[in-house]
């Protein structure tokens, strides 16, 4: 199921890209998409619960913090 | 700008002023004489590390936040390197310091980035503004008075009443009222369009002049606005071949030139020293350790990774003004190939609106009898041709009368009335029933009408060919489309009139709906027929057997065509879930002259993109190669890489402007 988030503070392209790859590589991420310039992440994913989403989303907002970290996801 | 950019501002200009003072203070020889010969070095490397840092201090912090977390090859991490590494060459005695150049670069990176996030703020915000037809409310009638709720509480059949100056917060048909209704923002059309009673209104326009009661059709959700926006902002996922290719480029460049860098300031300096046997001279390795920082100054890729979506971001927005919305910039770059155009002709070169231009009853019958069967057999049906028929009986259609009726797609429909089968359609209609009946000269689709199998007569239905229709067909050509075919299910006379009138090079006429789609695959893949020469023999073999083929329909029921299609287009498109859903790009109008538009703005965007790809790439080769043979110095470097991004920025804006 995809799924979109608004990103907060997304400042550099290439930073976005790094995201989208590292993200795209969690486990139970079956896509991840990140556009710069509309600030959007859309996620593929096909988690069983909400609990396992939540999760999930900790897990990207990780990702995307070690790689800019005034960067949030919008939930 | 924001706070946080103005912030941002006022700290650089700060440190290029403090800058711009210790170098006329060091160029006027001040310092030497204040601080005396010796000391001289060490007050200027003191001085020149206050606007370094003033500058530079986040950018340092950010490479070591992100070397700790195991990304030594971000741009922070690179500019730190290169800029502590200019100064620290102040270590190798008697040597020629860079204290200058290690503050101008840190400077000058700062000075790019903050145009670059600058930049990437407005046309975000250009983009949210011109997206920014989302009703905020809406005036539903309940219990007799007027209550103001979010848009997302109407449910369809409630009243809503819209006042002057309001948006339409979602679709609906108006039952009392007259106005203007101003669509620009949908569709880019600058007349605005009168709204009365029994009319269709579509969420997202904004009502000018009178007060409008209306029925609300649809849920906010399923409502034109809230699809529009939503295919907007979903444009996102699909990305160009262009835009993956660079991503991917960045990727690799990056490491290979910081690798290039460690091997220039390393492995020459030890080879000469060995060789001439100078290992120790300062003054050699000084030489080639900032030839390495050069290297290290033009290896973030920014403004090829920033240029590029900005590009398309701005080709996508600047043509979703013109109500032609783009739903990914792969679609984009598609438009900007494609060398065939196939329109469905009902509703896109014509109207779609028909009216019975003839009556042509068979001995027997009365044109009135003729007529009265028709539309009783096309009453069920919404094909357009019904719809006129049924408008010139009046609409008087008696149901009582009519026990069954079957649409027989692509020939007609057949019904039994007053316990008569009767049948209304086309040639193929008759002939698969054997039924004798008669053929005329009138340009138009002809309804055959049989009785219990005995012909009644025919009635000619006429379309008219939209105002622009001409104009589309001469633009495209002049865009360089090669072909444009027309394909249509009426017969072939009135296929060869409408296409030698506008100028359309192809027709395929007499299709049947499910035809569409293998005329369409036979035209993507057009080998040169018989006796066909190709005058251009240099044309490479994959341009010869594969065309960039664009599909124009009206979205209503030619969604498998849409979907097989390079690119497909739906017209007119205000108002139609379905086309909106199948189609790559969506245009709000009714004006086919906005097909070749989206072509320009297609094809001016990609001459961005590669413009900026060239330029940017062209420029930091060049770049390299001298810094590899000495002839550049860190200041062409840092030049090279804000200049670059900032001009390629630019260009790249020039993709949001076009002409209304």
């Amino acid at each position: 199921m995809k799924r979109s988030y608004k990103l907060q503070s997304l400042d550099c392209a290439n930073c976005a890209s790094k995201m989208e790859t590292a993200i795209g590589a969690l486990p139970s991420v079956s896509n991840a998409s990140i556009n710069f310039m509309t600030q959007k992440l859309v996620l593929d994913t096909d988690v069983p619960d909400a609990d396992a989403l939540d999760a999930l989303l900790a897990e990207a907002q990780s990702v995307i913090s070690r790689i800019e970290p005034d960067c949030v996801i919008l939930r | 700008m924001t706070d946080k950019q103005i912030r941002w501002r006022n700290r650089i200009l700060f440190a290029l002023l403090l800058f711009a003072a210790i170098l006329v203070c060091e160029g006027t020889g001040l310092i030497e004489r204040v601080a005396g010969e010796g000391n001289a070095l060490w007050v200027e490397f003191a001085l020149f590390l206050i606007p370094y840092l003033i500058a530079g201090y986040d950018v340092i912090a950010k490479a070591a936040r992100n070397l700790a977390h195991g990304h030594a090859l971000d741009e922070n991490f690179l500019m730190t390197v290169a800029t502590l590494g200019a100064f620290a060459l102040v270590l190798f005695p008697h040597t020629e310091p860079h204290m200058t150049e290690g503050a101008a670069v840190m400077l000058f990176y700062q000075v790019g980035e903050l145009f670059q996030s600058y930049a990437v703020a407005k046309s975000r915000k250009s983009i949210a503004d011109m997206m920014d037809i989302a009703p905020e409310y809406a005036n539903v009638l309940r219990d007799g008075a007027i209550v103001q709720v979010d848009p997302y509480e109407v449910e369809p059949g409630d009243t809503i009443v819209i006042k002057p100056g309001e948006r339409v917060p979602l679709d609906g048909i108006v039952t009392k009222g007259e106005s203007q209704i101003d669509t620009a923002a949908l569709t880019g059309e600058s007349v605005p369009r009168t709204a009365r009673p029994d009319d269709e209104v579509i969420s997202g326009c904004v009502n000018l002049s009178g007060t409008l009661t209306v029925t609300a059709t649809k849920p906010y959700e399923d409502s034109t606005v809230s699809r529009i926006l939503e295919l907007v902002e979903n444009a996102a996922e699909k990305k160009a071949r262009t835009e993956s290719f660079i991503t991917r480029f960045a990727r690799y460049y990056t490491p290979i030139v910081v690798g290039l860098a460690v091997a220039l300031a390393l492995i020459p300096p030890a080879a000469i020293g060995l060789a001439m046997g100078t290992i120790g001279d300062g003054q050699l390795w000084a030489d080639w350790i900032l030839r390495g920082l050069t290297f290290l100054v033009v290896s973030c890729p920014c403004a090829l990774v920033i240029s590029v979506p900005l590009s398309f971001f701005g080709g996508i927005g600047g043509a979703s003004r013109l109500g032609i919305l783009v739903k990914g910039s792969n679609y984009l770059e598609m438009l900007a190939r494609v060398d065939t155009v196939v329109f469905d002709k009902t509703g896109t070169l014509t109207s779609g609106t028909f009216a019975v231009r003839e009556m042509l009853p068979a001995s027997g019958f009365t044109a009135d009898q003729l007529l009265t069967l028709a539309a009783h057999a096309e009453a069920a049906s919404n094909h357009p041709i019904a719809v006129s028929v049924r408008a010139a009986a009046g609409d008087a259609i008696d149901f009582a009368r009519i026990s069954s009726s079957e649409e027989l797609g692509g020939h007609g429909v057949k019904a039994v009335i007053d316990g008569d089968i009767v049948l209304a359609g086309n040639d193929k209609l008759m002939y698969l029933h054997d039924i004798a009946y008669e053929t005329h000269d009138f340009i138009g689709t002809q309804v055959h009408v049989a009785v219990n199998g005995t012909y009644a007569g025919t009635l000619v239905i006429g379309d008219t060919v939209k105002a622009d229709a001409k104009q589309a067909i001469t633009d495209l050509h002049a865009a360089g489309v090669r072909k444009t075919v027309m394909l249509t299910g009426d017969r072939a006379d009135v296929a060869q009139a409408v296409s030698a009138d506008l100028g359309v090079d192809e027709f395929r006429a007499e299709l049947l709906p499910q035809d569409k789609v293998s005329i369409l695959e036979q035209l993507m893949e057009d080998a040169p027929r018989d006796g066909e020469q190709h005058v251009d023999s240099q044309r490479d073999s994959s341009q010869r057997t594969t065309h960039t083929t664009a599909f124009v329909g009206d979205g209503i029921n030619d969604a498998p065509v849409l979907t097989r299609a390079d690119v497909g287009i739906a017209m007119g498109a205000m108002g139609s879930d379905a086309a909106i859903e199948a189609a790559d790009v969506v245009l709000m109008d009714d004006r086919p002259t906005n097909i070749a538009r989206a072509i320009a703005i297609a094809r001016k965007t990609m001459r961005i993109v590669r413009q900026n790809i060239a330029f940017a790439l062209g420029v930091k080769f060049a770049v390299l190669v001298l810094a590899a043979l000495g002839l550049a110095n860190m200041w062409m470097a840092v030049f090279a890489d804000v200049g670059v991004a900032v001009l390629a920025i630019l260009n790249a804006m020039r993709a949001m402007r076009v002409k209304r």
